[in-house]
């Protein structure tokens, strides 16, 4: 016998996820969910956004690994709220870890959420964790030709942060021809270009963040 | 990876379903994937052999219909297959593409006895 079923496979984790988002939405808390490979930067991101944005804002946030607790340290000493979820082994965070972060962060001291995805250009796209705001950061010398070859990742973000651009007189990088695929994969994206290391380019994104918080 | 995660919730749906049409044995369970999710049935099926262990869904086989990635041209309204790369409309050459399906993630339906 046959039973017809057609349900969506990851709507208990959208149903969660939904939950997160009512919970931040009391509070008043605008959460950015960050995915990128391992290495473009995701951490360093992180770091120049609550420095560019800590005097307007008051910031938390979720740092996603499969192990260890590096990164929640590193943004510890910036003097913020942060919680560390370690997945252990899992490729990406799924909503019910963001529900149990949630529980241990003080949100009504909240208004932007930053959530450091884990490193991967696949799994993180699929999973939606009750963000207001995805963001994917790609780096100069990970190449140009990753927008194909990740589309669903570089379809499903809001805003698109080009990290190491200081790097583009040492790579070989399209710049051009990365923000044209961009734009095709993707039309509504934003696209920015910046250096953790130099700081270029940290203002206009840290600015675009905070305008987008201040309009929902 | 990510197929751990998914066979994980799908089986939560197949078993509760099948509970409620008081089934004794799944014998196949059928998907609707989206060519874009990168999901790969082999790793589906590896990872559902060890979850159902015990369970009246030991031994089902998952069946698995892809949905192939279809674009939309913003100025023209074609609507395409996506190719691996270059996604430039085969019509008007447009190049700002909205992506109308790959994304799908769904039980289909399951067998049961």
């Amino acid at each position: 016998m046959e039973i017809k079923i057609l349900k969506n496979i990851l709507g208990a984790n959208d149903q969660i996820a939904a939950k997160n988002r009512e919970l931040m939405a009391k509070h008043e808390v605008f959460a950015v969910n960050i995915m990128a490979s391992p290495g473009a930067g995701k951490t360093s991101v992180v770091l120049q956004t609550i420095r560019a944005l800590k005097n307007k804002t008051r910031i938390g946030v979720i740092e996603g690994d499969i192990a260890s607790s590096i990164d929640a340290e590193t943004v510890a000493k910036e003097g913020i709220p942060v919680v560390q979820i370690n997945t252990g082994g899992e490729c990406h965070l799924e909503s019910f870890q963001i529900q149990n972060a949630l529980n241990n962060l003080p949100l009504p001291d909240i208004d932007l959420m930053l959530i450091e995805n884990v490193g991967n250009l696949v799994c993180p796209a699929e999973f939606s964790i009750g963000e207001d705001l995805k963001v994917l950061i790609a780096s100069v010398p990970e190449g140009d030709d990753k927008p194909y070859k990740y589309p669903l990742m570089f379809n499903t973000v809001d805003a698109i942060v080009l990290n190491k651009i200081d790097l583009l007189p040492y790579v070989k990088f399209d710049v051009d021809g990365f923000t044209k695929t961009v734009k095709t994969i993707n039309p509504k994206v934003e696209l920015f270009k910046v250096s953790c290391t130099t700081e270029e380019g940290i203002q206009p994104w840290a600015k675009w963040l905070l305008a987008r918080m201040k309009s929902k | 990876m990510h197929e751990l995660s998914i066979t994980q919730s799908m089986l939560e749906i197949v078993l509760k379903q099948a509970k409620k049409a008081k089934a004794k044995k799944v014998t196949k369970i059928n998907l609707i994937i989206g060519e874009m999710t990168g999901v790969v049935s082999d790793s589906v099926q590896f990872y559902l052999d060890i979850l159902t262990k015990d369970t009246i869904a030991e031994g089902a086989q998952v069946s698995l219909t892809p949905v192939p990635s279809q674009g939309k041209c913003r100025q023209c309204g074609q609507t395409f297959t996506l190719p691996e790369f270059d996604w430039t409309c085969p019509n008007c050459q447009g190049k700002i593409i909205d992506v109308i399906s790959g994304k799908e993630l769904f039980v289909e339906s399951i067998e049961v006895e």
